[in-house]
């Protein structure tokens, strides 16, 4: 089981939560649960979360396991110039 | 990923040395060929109608006259662009953006597009068009457009993320809130508060190339793209999805790039080259002029900021807030977002909130700018922190350090970060020469901080070794700064041989896999890890060829500064083969040798500078000197550290630009008054004194040599720092980019109006 922060936006689908906990192993999992718990994330996974993980942000390494005990902070996908 | 990009510590024999770039010559003979150099036989010049208002419904387009105009060969408008876009809705936004359907939503936006058998026939069709427009009312100002009075750009969008849904549309998009602890708590225990609103103008990248590219569709439905991108791959997807095409039917090949800077990371003009292609079944070349640059390209937002920061009498920062209005063209989008996100990133802050508004305007739509958004986020919040900690009585430097972030700090934006270099640049700054140099009458020295995020991304790379022992490198990030230079020193490190052995080339779509493109500071970073890995790809194909050479085990062979070494004393006679040998036998021993590498680059790790500026500022014109700029950045490692350091010079100078004379200037009929380097001034080397930098090197866990990007962190803290020079010279505060003389002026007058009426 992990704890998951939810951005803003996030948050508010959740129903109004910052954080959700989520048995999940790695990115892909994590973003399959949080999809079938909170259907309204799937537009937001569609369009690209990226997953701080201990403070390392990854945007598609959806094979990233979730250590335990980690912190995993849920961001919008950021863009670049 | 079968690969470790975990940072291992090694020493370098090439990575770190600064050899000549492979493009060098070609660029400054003139040979290098760029967007519009590019030409195919019975090629039709492309050129693209506009609109001249900055709010209008298309009532009709009537194209009949100039389609009978002779030499005309095609004309399209939305209608030949269908929408094919599935509901995504930011392709959607680009491909409106292409070609207005609807509504043209700013001044310069294109309704139709020909393709003649030269420019002044094209030019002559592009005025037989009639189109039918009612003006509409607009607005361009991003304050003006959040008021309830403001003609609403599209009335379909509804504010998202506020607690009520909105009954009425509006002009902003969405509303995003970062942030942590309890704002009133903090600014309760605060003996100093600083607030301040700001102000920010629209600017462009300044890219010196326009937007140009050579499209040919042919009667069998392949195409190929010649193109000035970031990224060709990204490219060939939007221009394959636009036009209903399957993408490996349609070849983008990247020239070399005259600048993009995130102003050349989507599609402008690419899908209507092609459609018109499509049409007339001949080549077409579209060239934008600078006039179109800049009315219907890349900008970055204007905003409207305000900040309120409080500290206790020893120091430390107990709450800080922003609010962060940002322009985003007629097209929903994350600037303010990615503002909120990094406002504050610089600092270890026990209370802190940020809140973001998107804003339509009647402007052209938003593109990224190197670090977008940050650096009107970090004049805002910097200048306040300077203002503080003149308030308190410390030295800004150790203001900053003292409240700074560093490994296990709640970073602003949500996360808590790992091992990160805005102390160290800060350290370097407070001991830099530079700091202690003397000011003369009427000049200010003035320092700011910056952060931004970096990003990674798909990755794909290949690597040949020839018979002649020589090595070609593909790969599929756009050299925007150099990155085939380091690439090629990086492939020279793993594989123990000379730079020189190495030439690397960015392949076309149809040669390698899918690339993001080179934006988030990735190029070299995400290139750099595919490259290590098709390296040792590429050597374990040689140990094997070694070993069949020598009839022994492959586990009895290592690889040693670019040799095959048959390790043990019963191998004591044999000779180490080396890469050229190894190459010259490859078609005995199994045929042509390489190695291949796809990744998803993750870990970019973020990165922090500290800038520090002198100006010197006259007091009767307002005029402004640059006298002296020193950045301090954190590279990780410097691959070629000519070219970070070119990254650290570039971006200040584009900074320097902005924060002194850039930006957009429109009238009230919602048109742009200064669609041209003579009217928007970029710096030139004149303006311009050395700027000096200082590499740091704290290597990112998350790259086998320790590499972060560079490329977009040195645009964020000019703005403050060159506000702060600029107040400390002239004696006021100033509040408003462009600090350009008039209005360094009327500060001054104002501040001295105020001192006499007291």
């Amino acid at each position: 089981m992990v704890e998951v922060t939810l951005w803003g936006s996030l948050g508010a689908i959740a129903g109004g939560k910052s954080k959700v906990e989520i048995e999940a192993k790695d990115i892909r999992e994590l973003f399959r649960k949080l999809a079938e718990q909170y259907p309204g994330f799937e537009p937001y996974i569609d369009r690209g979360i990226a997953v701080a993980i201990d403070g390392t942000i990854y945007r598609d390494t959806w094979s990233k396991e979730l250590p335990k005990g980690a912190e995993i902070f849920l961001l919008p996908r950021l863009a670049g110039g | 990923m079968n690969f470790d990009p975990r940072y291992s510590g090694r020493n370098f024999a090439s990575v770190g040395t600064r050899p000549i770039r492979p493009d060098g010559v070609d660029k400054v003979t003139g040979r290098a060929r760029y967007g519009a150099d590019f030409n195919m036989a019975g090629q039709l010049v492309g050129r693209v109608l506009r609109s001249p208002h900055a709010h209008a419904t298309i009532r009709k387009i009537d194209t009949s006259k100039a389609e009978k105009l002779n030499g005309v060969k095609a004309v399209i408008t939305a209608a030949d662009l269908p929408d094919l876009t599935d509901g995504d809705a930011a392709l959607y936004d680009i491909l409106d953006n292409c070609m207005a359907r609807k509504k043209a939503l700013y001044d310069g936006h294109a309704v139709a597009a020909v393709a003649a058998v030269d420019a002044r026939t094209a030019r002559q069709a592009l005025q037989l068009i009639e189109v039918d427009y009612e003006v509409l009312p607009h607005v361009t100002d991003v304050d003006e457009a959040m008021k309830h009075s403001a003609p609403v750009l599209n009335d379909t969008i509804f504010t998202e993320g506020l607690e009520q849904k909105p009954v009425k549309p509006s002009n902003v998009t969405k509303r995003s809130q970062y942030g942590h602890g309890d704002i009133h708590e903090g600014f309760g225990r605060a003996d100093y508060v600083v607030e301040r609103s700001f102000k920010t103008e629209q600017t462009h990248q300044g890219y010196i190339e326009p937007h140009a590219c050579v499209a040919s569709v042919s009667s069998d439905g392949t195409a190929d793209l010649w193109v000035c991108t970031q990224g060709h791959f990204v490219y060939r997807q939007h221009c394959a999805q636009l036009l209903g095409m399957e993408a490996s039917k349609l070849r983008v090949t990247s020239s070399e790039i005259g600048g993009g800077f995130g102003g050349k990371t989507h599609v402008w003009a690419e899908p209507v080259a092609l459609a018109l292609s499509r049409k007339a079944g001949r080549p077409v070349k579209l060239v934008m002029t600078r006039d179109e640059v800049f009315r219907a390209s890349g900008p970055t937002s204007a905003t409207s900021i305000d900040v309120r920061i409080g500290a206790r009498k020893d120091g430390t920062i107990t709450a800080a807030e922003a609010t962060l209005r940002y322009s985003c063209g007629p097209y929903a989008g994350m600037w303010a977002e990615l503002g909120a996100m990094t406002a504050f990133a610089c600092y270890n802050l026990a209370n802190v909130r940020t809140v973001g508004y998107e804003v339509l305007v009647n402007r052209p739509k938003t593109a990224a700018y190197r670090a977008p958004s940050a650096p009107m986020a970090a004049f805002a919040v910097e200048s306040a922190v300077d203002e503080l900690a003149k308030e308190i009585g410390m030295d800004p430097v150790e203001f900053r350090i003292r409240n700074a972030a560093q490994e296990g700090t709640r970073s602003s934006y949500g996360p808590v970060y790992g091992p990160i270099g805005i102390g160290p640049t800060l350290e370097a700054a407070k001991n830099h020469p530079h700091m202690k140099a003397p000011l003369g009458e009427n000049q200010g020295r003035g320092m700011a901080c910056g952060f931004w995020f970096n990003f990674g991304g798909q990755t794909c790379t290949d690597l040949n070794i020839g018979m002649d022992g020589s090595v070609s490198l593909a790969v599929g990030t756009v050299d925007v700064g150099g990155s085939r230079a380091s690439l090629s020193l990086v492939a020279a490190e793993e594989l123990g041989i000379a730079y020189e052995q190495v030439k690397a080339v960015v392949a076309d779509t149809s040669s390698l896999g899918y690339n993001d493109m080179t934006d988030g500071s990735r190029g070299t970073f995400s290139s750099s890890m595919a490259t290590i890995s098709a390296a040792r790809n590429a050597i374990k194909v040689l140990r094997e060829r070694a070993a069949q050479m020598w009839d022994i085990p492959v586990d009895d062979v290592v690889w040693e500064n670019g040799h095959a070494i048959a390790k043990g004393e019963k191998y004591g006679n044999l000779a180490a083969l080396s890469l050229k040998e190894i190459a010259a036998g490859s078609g005995k021993t199994g045929g042509p040798i390489a190695g291949h590498s796809e990744l998803v680059a993750d870990g970019a790790g973020v990165s922090f500078a500290t800038h520090i500026c002198d100006i010197e500022v006259d007091p009767e014109t307002g005029a402004t000197k640059v006298l002296r700029y020193t950045v301090v950045q954190d590279a990780g490692k410097a691959v070629h550290p000519t070219y970070v350091e070119g990254q650290y010079q570039g971006g200040a100078a584009q900074g320097i630009g902005w924060a002194l004379n850039e930006e957009y200037v429109y009238g009230k009929d919602g048109r742009l008054q200064n669609p041209g380097f003579l009217d928007y001034r970029i710096p030139v080397c004149s303006d311009l004194p050395m700027i000096d930098t200082q590499i740091l090197e704290i290597p990112n866990p998350n790259h086998p040599y320790g590499v972060r990007g560079v490329g977009e962190t040195s645009i964020v803290p000019p703005l403050a720092a060159i506000a702060n020079a600029v107040s400390n010279a002239a004696g006021v505060r100033m509040t408003h980019i462009p600090m350009s003389p008039p209005r360094i002026l009327a500060a001054i007058e104002a501040e001295r109006g105020g001192r006499w009426s007291k």
